[in-house]
């Protein structure tokens, strides 16, 4: 009986919670379609005006191109640099590898606000002029160890004799890798895929100091609100928010496909 | 894989062969290992180096690694300078933070063990949702929820009741706001450690009679502490470095180190003295994550055997 009432406890808990989590959400989303300028709560007219400003704006149109265009190459390139590292990470037995499964988690551990100043000093120090490609490196130093983790999760749930086996029966290793290894781990990847593009697209810090002069959407938002507030600000915030949401469902759909495909 | 039955046979015998493979395998993990440290090693290293350079240039010059002076720490251990302060807020509400997710974090992570069942990877990716939402735009909508006429406050009034405490722009709610942008880096780590503990060995202790705070204190949280650990260390270190949620939600009521540093590059053009602030903050979390870190085996924590 008292476990039951615990595990009521324990879910209304997490209700509880979860419904905290998403009430700003939902507050930018109400904000949004308020009608006039500055914002007031029970909203009186409803409007959809100042989304279709958002969308009609061409300086918007280009952060948010910019923003994808980040987002796209550090997912490219981080999730090709992470599964090797996830191999290191937890497939192969190597002399280094407990000092390097330490080692790159170091810039999670980081605070990423002194992390992008740090980049901004290293930029400056070589004389490389930042702007949006500067940003991909710069997202990629803290994106590629979170990867590599998503990734070794895969790994470790994978069985090396496989590969061993199809040594044996005479592949090569780019044979390995490509018919053996890659299918066996495209879930984690395709996870780590999804990672990479969303943390990229949500990243504040790192863009803020290796943008340059160009912007994302996160650093236009902060512009926004810090001066010169419009309801575009809670419009363009949402519009972001569902665009991650749907990529992330049809992203964890395509997964789940992949998950059954692999253990077929 | 058709053609692999036809490949010819290796020729070497299979002990040899197998060695070989061994020696191999220690370089081919080495090798994947590469592209990693590479990037790692120009792009974190190597601005840590150029921080460390310009943290003993001459104050407010860019003189980097062609003078050498120790005139920056001087200024910042000046016991009147304001960053002990900030680093005294910093410290403090990285605590409080860190002690409020636990008992926050706790009993979620259980319930995605052992409560939720099949339900436990829809929420999971709930929880995991807000990491892909900029921490801008969700405590922003907190400003919208506590701001005067917003909407907690247009709703009490519309209930007919006085009106929504002020609760925007001090410590207290800087303090709230970091408790809620760090929330999933402390129940990610809490849930993978709790899961690290064998139900058997809980049932046997129940069977030979332990009480349930007993079993608590004896064999669930011991045996979960690595995860526990983890989830507390990187919340603490992101805390520290927080700034987003002292400048949007605090309004600025209170300084924190981080954004100490930012006005030292920014308004104050002085990165000399910002580097050297950011190389003390910088030694400080390393010198925690790295002892945290040498504690834990990462491959039972990950691994799940």
């Amino acid at each position: 009986m008292g476990h039951k009432r615990t595990n009521a406890a324990i879910w209304t808990w997490t209700l509880f919670v979860l419904v905290a989590i998403y009430l700003p959400i939902v507050c930018g989303a109400l904000a949004s379609f308020n009608k006039s300028r500055y914002f007031g709560f029970p909203i009186k007219t409803y409007s959809t005006e100042w989304w279709q400003k958002t969308l009609d704006s061409i300086e918007i149109g280009m952060i948010v191109k910019t923003s994808i265009s980040i987002a796209l190459l550090v997912t490219v390139f981080s999730v090709v640099i992470a599964t090797f590292g996830a191999l290191a990470f937890a497939r192969y037995e190597w002399k280094g590898r407990k000092l390097y499964q330490k080692l790159i988690l170091l810039p999670i551990f980081f605070p990423q606000p002194v992390l992008g100043l740090a980049m901004l000093l290293g930029f400056n120090a070589v004389g490389i002029q930042t702007s949006w490609m500067t940003a991909v490196f710069a997202h990629m130093i803290w994106i590629v160890p979170v990867v590599t983790l998503v990734i070794a999760i895969q790994v470790y749930g994978f069985d090396p004799s496989l590969e061993e086996a199809a040594y044996d029966l005479g592949c090569s290793r780019t044979q390995v890798f490509r018919e053996v290894t890659l299918p066996l781990l495209w879930p984690g990847i395709w996870s780590g895929m999804l990672f990479a593009f969303l943390l990229s697209w949500s990243n504040f810090p790192l863009s803020l100091y290796t943008t340059g002069a160009d912007s994302t959407i996160p650093e236009w938002l902060y512009a926004k609100m810090v001066a010169g507030y419009t309801p575009m600000v809670p419009a363009l915030g949402t519009m972001a928010t569902l665009g991650a949401a749907c990529l992330l469902l049809a992203g964890g759909l395509i997964g789940i496909l992949l998950r059954r495909r692999a253990a077929a | 894989m058709a053609d692999l039955a036809i490949a010819p046979a290796r020729d070497a015998a299979p002990e040899g062969a197998a060695q070989l493979r061994h020696a191999r395998m220690l370089s081919v993990g080495a090798r994947c290992a590469l592209p990693v440290a590479l990037l790692l090693g120009i792009g974190f290293l190597a601005p840590l180096v150029a921080i460390f350079g310009y943290a003993f240039a001459t104050p407010r010059s860019f003189d980097v690694f062609t003078s050498f002076t120790l005139a920056n720490f001087a200024t910042l251990f000046d016991t009147t300078n304001t960053v002990w302060l900030s680093f005294f807020w910093s410290c403090g509400l990285a605590l409080l933070t860190v002690a409020i997710l636990a008992v926050v974090a706790y009993p979620i992570a259980y319930g995605l063990n052992l409560v939720f069942g099949r339900w436990s990877a829809l929420i999971s990716v709930f929880f995991v949702f807000p990491l892909f939402v900029s921490e801008n735009v969700r405590l922003y909508g907190w400003v919208l929820f506590f701001i005067k006429n917003g909407v907690l406050d247009g709703t009490l009034k519309w209930l007919g009741l006085s009106g929504g405490p002020e609760v925007l722009y001090t410590p207290g709610i800087t303090l709230f706001g970091m408790v809620y942008t760090y929330l999933p880096f402390m129940l990610f780590p809490m849930t993978l450690g709790l899961a690290l503990v064998p139900r058997d060995l809980v049932d046997a202790a129940r069977d030979l009679g332990a009480g349930r705070l007993f079993i608590w204190r004896e064999i669930e949280l011991p045996l979960a502490m690595p995860g526990i650990l983890i989830g507390m260390l990187l919340t603490f270190v992101l805390a520290i470095g927080a700034t987003a949620e002292a400048k949007i939600l605090g309004g600025q009521s209170i300084i924190v180190i981080s954004h100490d540093i930012e006005i030292a590059f920014t308004y104050s053009q002085n990165w000399p003295l910002g580097s050297a602030l950011a190389v003390l903050v910088t030694f400080f979390i390393g010198a925690l994550t790295l002892f945290a870190l040498s504690k834990l085996d990462l491959d039972r924590m990950l691994g799940r055997r």
